[in-house]
């Protein structure tokens, strides 16, 4: 079918729209990692005497760990000493209070990405917390949150200003020396977001933040903690983009969420760092760890994501579901296009009774894209009546490209039931055929069909983010039909 | 690793290069130069990979360190010293029956002559009398298929191998029944170790049934490895039925390479045994092979059983479909492994691997890892995986109905299993197997009336 092999190729070299940079006065470290770099960044980011032990205690474990090589996926060694540990926009006095004092520049980056401050700020009832390479350039909304008691601010702020929540839950999730890229995270991490949601408080608006690495040969390790109190719900969207550049880019953020009884949290992900270009060069490494608790009975945490970004995806969000009738669950798009490689899945860990999961991936690989499903889902032996359903698609577009699928299930309790499904399939010609047949074109019969697999997942997603991600997906299939 | 890590690893695998040593020195003169080479070639592979530990991915959940700290020699006494209503038990009607002692060949216990006689050209035999007498029809194939690059105890096997069955069914011809009947004990009161290397040789259009049955008294470990080759259109039904003594080890890898058009079937029946590993893997080295492998797992006590699976599919148009059911009761363990590699350009693949275990204590825990690895894009590929207990309201609805609690779960237990059951073609094994499980279950009466 030799259409569909054009529009192949044309879906394989499909432009990145965000690659571009914005030319903002930079402060910027050296690259290089030492004990001297952390305090300097402990400094400058005028940190608490705990905080930068904190820091040492992570690197100095960091030194004494080796890289993961599990994963199914390819890259040459990253040279830790050749990146730069922290970039931010020179500060004019000491920090945005609002958003007439942020420079317009990076104002005018967001209004390209699409994400216009100040109109979400009027009109789209959504709170943005926007970080700029390490730093935190603006959140919105901030004052109408406070009123009900929510805290939603940047990580740096938090530790300043919350000192005695962030000793309490910080690494209480994933403790700083849980893995290699997380406890260099723990080391170096620049901003977050920090959101705390009282008890019985249901937030009353998405928050969200936009992750942007602007720099050149800087990492970005931001680090975000959620916790929702007792009875609390907050639902929080996080987006990312980056500049095209040659040389790859590491990425190691570390998420948190803690849920205490009856509280839930929401957090989607649409993921769109800069892949590379069509030979593979470039691109981002996002080697990300993210993990939710559900401490209390009936806490609820649920993840969605939509990965098309990024030259490699490595990300497993997990739930560890403690409290007694405890829900998880994990949506996921994972779009590999160009050399793009995702080993990405997700943990669930039963551990209270009556406790539930629901795992559903979608991968879609093309061009020479390998996509790989891993995931866990552990049933100890107190779980009584622990309940998990999982289900693994994969879609291939083209002949070179991967799909893999690595479900590990450990089941420790007689009383739990866990179901496993996986299918891989392509798009079929009848299908095509079918929808041409009825007056569709082949370009819209494939975004059609790629947006019925997903739609399990898009269903999840908050509408803005629903009509977002499938957008971007449009965009990625656009002309890829002839 | 530690130094003293290092030093127990090559302390454990001293006792195995002396025993090699010996078992090389006393082979006959006469034996071809090439299996003295690839004998060699099975030590020094074992003495660099030494025994697996489970911080290698594929031994993860299951420890071999019993067997590490284990000592065992191979079996002395005259394998046709046994009696012959020892094998009783195990025997069945069929066209020949080869015994191994200890894994070496009884002559005593065994009747190669076919009933009714074989055609002319089918062998069926020793491998050490294979290798003595047509060292031609072995060569090709012997060590060929099962890998020892990273799997440390077919290069064990591969390093002591010497004796176990040969078959070889010439085009166009079909075997009959074949049984091997493979005897271990411990001797003595000291724990024996035994390398039984089977060969299945079925040329183009031929038609091979194998059956091996794995028994045994006391404390033994016992690691087999069975090649066998489906040329084209043969069709080939191979059962394993492994009744291990409780307090033996069971290593045993099977390896399929499968030819144009061929159907290769094999059903692997686990119930005995302490620490029993089953490698199956297939390889799918032409098109359109329809191939099968099934399994069933009884265990109970503290009974541990890992099976995994590796299916290549290296051409196009080819199936695949796996089927491993489990049933897990007392503080039994299950491990499942299974991968479907769909290799670049094997395009129209149709794979399909399920698992299923059934948890009939608190104790038992079930792992199960299926896995698919796909690099074409025109395939159909599934895997599905389940765990879980019986029903209560299929329960319910038979106590309703007059049916004691035991009877019912014995029952619906039996209805688990009987997927795979049914699906044995060769009814002295079926009908053993059934005994076996109306012996096994709680009011085993009540089941065979019913069913």
């Amino acid at each position: 079918m030799q259409t569909q092999t054009d529009t192949i190729e044309q879906f394989a070299t499909q432009d990145y729209k965000f690659g571009f940079v914005t030319d903002v006065e930079q402060d910027i470290f050296p690259p290089g990692l030492s004990e001297d770099v952390i305090r300097a960044l402990s400094a400058k980011k005028e940190e608490p005497e705990w905080m930068l032990e904190w820091r040492l205690k992570a690197y100095r474990h960091w030194l004494t760990m080796a890289e993961p090589t599990w994963a199914n996926i390819h890259y040459s060694p990253i040279d830790y000493q050749s990146i730069a540990y922290y970039a931010g926009p020179k500060p004019k006095g000491s920090g945005p209070k609002s958003l007439d004092e942020v420079d317009p520049e990076i104002l005018a980056t967001y209004e390209k990405l699409g994400i216009p401050l100040r109109e979400r700020e009027l009109l789209a009832g959504v709170a943005v917390d926007a970080v700029f390479d390490s730093v935190s350039v603006a959140t919105t909304f901030k004052a109408k949150l406070a009123e009900v008691g929510i805290i939603f601010c940047s990580f740096s702020e938090a530790v300043r200003n919350h000192p005695d929540l962030i000793q309490q839950y910080l690494g209480s999730v994933v403790p700083y020396s849980d893995n290699f890229f997380a406890t260099l995270n723990s080391a170096v991490f620049s901003d977050g977001s920090f959101v705390y949601v009282p008890k019985g408080v249901r937030c009353p608006m998405e928050l969200s933040t936009y992750f942007r690495i602007n720099a050149l040969n800087t990492g970005q390790f931001e680090r975000t903690l959620i916790i929702a109190d007792e009875g609390a719900y907050v639902s929080y969207l996080e987006g990312c983009t980056a500049p095209m550049r040659d040389e790859n880019q590491l990425h190691a953020a570390v998420v948190e969420l803690v849920a205490l009884k009856d509280a839930t949290i929401k957090y989607s992900t649409v993921q769109n760092w800069y892949p590379g270009d069509e030979h593979g060069k470039g691109g981002i490494y996002n080697f990300v760890t993210k993990r939710g608790k559900c401490d209390g009975a009936n806490a609820k945490i649920s993840w969605t994501q939509v990965e098309t970004g990024s030259a490699i995806t490595w990300k497993y969000p997990s739930v560890i579901l403690k409290g007694d009738n405890s829900v998880g669950e994990f949506y996921s798009v994972a779009l590999t296009k160009g050399y793009q490689q995702a080993d990405t899945g997700t943990k669930m860990i039963h551990i209270g009774k009556n406790t539930k999961s629901t795992i559903v991936s979608k991968g879609i690989s093309a061009g020479h894209g390998q996509n790989t499903y891993r995931g866990q889902v552990k049933i100890l032996k107190g779980a009584d009546n622990a309940r998990n359903f999982s289900q693994c698609d994969s879609m291939l577009i083209g002949d070179q490209c991967g799909a893999h699928t690595f479900p590990y299930i450990d089941v420790q309790n007689p009383l739990a039931r866990m179901e496993h499904e996986a299918t891989t399939s392509k798009i079929g010609e009848d299908q095509i055929f079918y929808c041409n047949q009825r007056g569709i074109a082949t370009e819209d019969a494939v975004s059609m069909i790629v947006n019925g697999f997903c739609k399990e997942v898009f269903r999840e997603l908050p509408m803005e983010f629903a009509v977002e991600a499938q957008k971007l997906l449009a965009i990625n299939l656009e002309g890829s039909v002839g | 690793m530690s130094v003293t890590e290092i030093q127990n690893a090559s302390a454990a695998l001293a006792p195995y290069i002396a025993d090699f040593e010996r078992f090389q020195g006393g082979r006959p003169a006469s034996e071809p130069a090439f299996v003295q080479a690839l004998r060699r070639a099975g030590m020094d592979r074992f003495s660099a990979l030494g025994f697996p530990n489970t911080r290698q991915e594929e031994w993860r959940l299951t420890n071999v360190a019993p067997i590490v700290q284990g000592s065992f020699h191979r079996a002395m006494s005259d394998p046709n010293a046994v009696a012959p209503e020892q094998i009783a038990a195990y025997d069945f009607p069929a066209a020949a029956r080869l015994v191994f002692v200890d894994g070496r060949y009884s002559a005593r216990l065994s009747s190669i002559a076919g009933t009714p006689a074989f055609p002319a050209g089918m062998v069926v035999t020793s491998l050490a009398a294979a290798l003595a007498a047509t060292p031609g029809l072995v060569e090709p194939w012997l060590g060929q298929l099962a890998g020892f690059e990273q799997q440390p105890f077919v290069a064990l096997n591969t390093a002591f191998l010497g004796d176990g069955a040969f078959i070889h069914v010439p085009r166009g011809v079909a075997s009959g029944l074949i049984h091997l009947l493979f005897l271990s004990s411990s001797e003595d009161g000291r724990a024996t170790v035994s390398y039984p290397r089977n060969l299945f040789v079925a040329g183009e259009n031929s038609q091979l049934t194998v059956v091996e049955t794995y028994a045994g008294t006391g404390a033994y470990f016992n690691c087999p490895v069975t090649e066998l080759v489906a040329g084209p259109n043969a069709v080939v039904d191979h059962y394993k039925v492994q009744r291990e003594s409780r307090e033996a080890f069971h290593i045993a890898t099977f390896q399929v390479q499968g030819e144009r058009n061929s159907v290769p079937r094999s059903h692997s029946i686990s119930l005995g045994g302490g620490l029993v590993r089953n490698d199956v893997n297939a390889v799918l080295a032409g098109e359109g092979i329809d191939c099968i492998l099934n399994g069933l797992y009884l265990v109970d006590g503290r009974q541990h059983v890992d099976n995994h699976m590796r299916v290549e599919h290296a051409k196009p148009h080819c199936a695949s479909h796996e089927l491993y059911k489990g049933v897990l009761d007392g503080k039994a363990r299950a491990v499942f492994n299974g991968l479907i590699h769909v290799h670049k350009g094997a395009q129209k693949t149709d794979a399909k691997q399920s698992n299923r275990n059934l948890l009939l204590s608190r104790d038992a825990i079930a792992n199960s890892n299926p896995q698919l690895e796909i690099y074409a894009d025109d395939v159909k590929c599934t895997h599905g995986s389940t765990v879980g207990q019986l029903d209560e309201d299929a329960v319910f609805y038979l106590r309703s109905r007059g049916i004691g609690q035991e009877a019912a779960r014995s029952l619906l237990t039996w209805a688990f299993a009987s997927d795979i059951v049914e699906r044995i073609q060769v009814e002295p094994v079926r009908k053993d197997l059934e005994e076996f499980l109306f012996a096994r279950l709680p009011k085993g009466e009540v089941v065979r009336q019913a069913v």
